[in-house]
């Protein structure tokens, strides 16, 4: 299990758009993945769970990755938030 | 009527009225097991039809969807297709014994009251989005087909109670012109489209919006957020007009948006724009600025019962750093006194008080105060690229006493271990002449300098901004003024330094030039004045420019200045 804790770089958030992107990242992996923030921890493949967060720019979240191909999706859940997220 | 403008632009033309029916529940519990497998089956075939639909949308060449409205369509896919909505549906029916129906109505509607009760805007107007795909879901449920089959005839004005994205998103824009609804938000999907797609549009209009008939004469400003039923000759010839002129300006801020503020001699010119809030910053990358030059920090301290704290200061310009998107940044430690006052902090009556206790006067005289305020803007600045300006800077010891007190908060935040950003510019605004006199002295205690001009320009020639009688002699062309610019300009160069420019004469297309000429780099202006000074940078040479200074340094009256300019500016 990996566990991986980033602050929102955006100014929006976790708005639909990024949300939309990181549900279509995570789909791709076996791996079942995890977003908390606070005390609430939803599933990752829901976008009505991401958006439930309310998740705003300077929050911080972690997220939670369990299974065989946990490594490869750190790696790809990683360069989201610390990359793509500022542009979308 | 009035409701809100959200897309800009004038739409002229007849009314189109859609009214929509709620879906409704039937009540019907489900016998047994088979019936049960039955709905769950309708559930998922529907959730099939509605995305095929989605697929046909986005395919389709008639709509030319741009950007904008892919995301929002992709970002339906995923809704529809979400494993939580899914799993609620089925528990629904699977242990309450519902048909898809009333299962999909009722999750629906649980979620759409999950968002309307959050306490952010944007998710608020999510409602919209997922009571959207609810419909969108049900329709197949009950097989009721496409109901959205509309004819509409050109110059078409949409009036209905609430527009879906998906009906925004499908609006064909040949003959729709604008649209108003009596419900939505500036951030629902509805008003984004809108806006992206250049369409006027009005929204949060009110129950009085229902009134209109099928076919009536209507004029939508998406500015000013007007609607006009039925209007006379006179609005209809004054609304042709501001039609006509709207859509030239459109078309000067659509060539040069997207342009670098670049004169055809190849000298590049940086245009910020002032401001007094995050969210102003919209209309700042709208029109194509490239960062704030002056974020005045006035509006937090107004309209209150006490000073702010650190932790809601750091807050109020985190949000405006975060929406700046890593664009520079400056910010202007407050600047109140003069004719700026507030309720919970004692300033004294006086009898001059623009020449009195005010902005880093207060601010050195209460340190306290100004400590809390820079080590909220130095924390902001962990988020992006920020700089410090002080206002109303006289002396280079006010200067070297604000830097003193900078440095404590930093030390402050190093001990407590808060992050913030190494490279946090210092600058002054220079508005008062001794300033502007002894710029070659202040050069060296800051990085940058950005020139006041109002303040400037009513120091230089004791003019009281607000006295009516001699509104005639404040004048920004004024030689005395003009060679106190020029002169701040040179000494900025010469050392080194930044220098820019936040007062009103930045945004005056007649002083673009002739700044421009005295080798100003940075202008800074309201964020709907940036397309039209681009403009003039762009179609005119640094040689010019040039030209254009000499000549005017050479003359001995701000009439001869002035009409020089206005000669060569038509």
């Amino acid at each position: 299990m990996i566990t991986k804790d980033y602050i929102i770089t955006s100014a929006q958030g976790m708005h639909a758009r990024p949300a939309t992107q990181l549900v279509k990242l995570v789909k791709g992996f076996k791996s079942a993945t995890s977003l908390k923030k606070g005390d609430k921890i939803v599933k990752l493949n829901s976008l009505l769970n991401i958006l439930s967060l309310s998740i705003k720019g300077g929050e911080t979240i972690s997220v939670i990755m369990d299974g065989e191909d946990e490594v490869s999706a750190a790696i790809v859940i990683d360069d989201f938030f610390t990359k793509q997220l500022k542009e979308l | 009527m009035k409701g809100i403008g959200v897309s800009p632009g004038i739409a002229i033309g007849r009314a189109f009225v859609i009214k929509k029916n709620a879906p409704a529940t039937n009540g019907i519990i489900l016998k047994n097991q088979v019936e049960i497998v039955a709905e769950i089956e309708r559930f998922d075939i529907s959730v099939v039809n509605a995305l095929a639909e989605i697929d046909a949308i986005k395919n389709s060449s008639q709509l030319m969807l741009n950007d904008d409205d892919i995301a929002i369509l992709e970002t339906q896919v995923e809704l529809i297709n979400d494993p939580q909505i899914r799993e609620d549906v089925v528990a629904k029916i699977e242990e309450e014994k519902k048909t898809a129906n009333d299962a999909m109505i009722e999750v629906t509607a649980g979620i759409v009251t999950l968002f309307e009760s959050m306490d952010d805007e944007y998710m608020r107007a999510r409602s919209a989005d997922f009571q959207d795909i609810g419909n969108r879901i049900l329709k197949y449920i009950n097989r009721t087909g496409d109901t959205n089959n509309r004819s509409f005839e050109p110059d078409t004005i949409v009036i209905a109670d609430d527009l879906t994205p998906s009906d925004t998103i499908t609006l064909d824009l040949n003959l729709v012109t604008g649209f108003a609804t009596q419900a939505g938000s500036r951030t629902s999907h509805a008003a984004i489209i809108a806006k992206s797609k250049g369409l006027p549009a009005v929204v949060a209009c009110g129950d009085e919006l229902m009134t209109i008939n099928h076919n009536d004469f209507i004029i939508l400003d998406g500015l000013s957020g007007s609607v006009y039923v039925n209007p006379g000759e006179d609005i209809i010839s004054r609304y042709s007009a501001k039609s006509a002129s709207f859509r030239r300006q459109a078309e000067v801020l659509k060539m040069v948006k997207d342009k670098p503020a670049i004169t055809a001699d190849g000298k590049q010119v940086t245009l910020l724009a002032n401001i007094s809030d995050a969210d102003d910053l919209a209309m700042v990358h709208d029109n194509g600025g490239e960062g704030v030059g002056l974020f005045r920090t006035e509006m937090l301290f107004m309209d209150r019962d006490t000073f702010p704290d650190e932790d809601e200061q750091f807050e109020f310009y985190k949000k405006a750093v975060l929406k700046a998107k890593g664009k520079p940044i400056v910010i202007r430690t407050i600047d109140i006194g003069g004719d700026k006052h507030l309720s919970y902090f004692n300033l004294p009556t006086e009898l001059n008080p623009f020449l009195g206790y005010r902005a880093i006067r207060i601010s050195l005289d209460q340190e306290g105060l100004f400590i809390v305020q820079l080590k909220a803007i130095l924390r902001a600045s962990a988020f992006g690229s920020v700089s410090i300006m002080f206002p109303m800077i006289s002396n280079v010891k006010e200067v070297r006493d604000a830097k003193f007190i900078l440095n404590k908060a930093k030390n402050e935040l190093l001990e407590a271990g808060i992050a913030f950003s190494n490279d946090v510019k210092v600058g002054i605004m220079v508005e008062i002449p001794s300033a502007a006199v002894t710029a070659d002295i202040l050069a060296k205690e800051v990085d940058f300098f950005s020139i006041g001009t109002n303040d400037l320009c009513q120091y230089t020639l004791a003019v009281d901004r607000m006295n009516e009688k001699i509104t005639h002699l404040y004048d920004p062309f004024n030689p005395g003024v003009l060679r106190l610019i020029l002169n701040v300009i040179e000494q900025g160069r010469a050392h080194n330094i930044h220098v820019g420019m936040c007062g009103e004469m930045a945004s005056d297309p007649l002083a673009t030039l002739l700044l421009l000429g005295m080798g100003l780099e940075e202008f800074s202006m309201s964020a709907a004045s940036i397309p039209a000074i681009k403009n003039i940078i762009i179609n005119n040479s640094e040689a010019t420019a040039k030209q254009v200074c000499q000549q005017v340094m050479a003359m001995d009256s701000s009439e001869n200045v002035t009409a020089y300019l206005k000669e060569i500016t038509q």
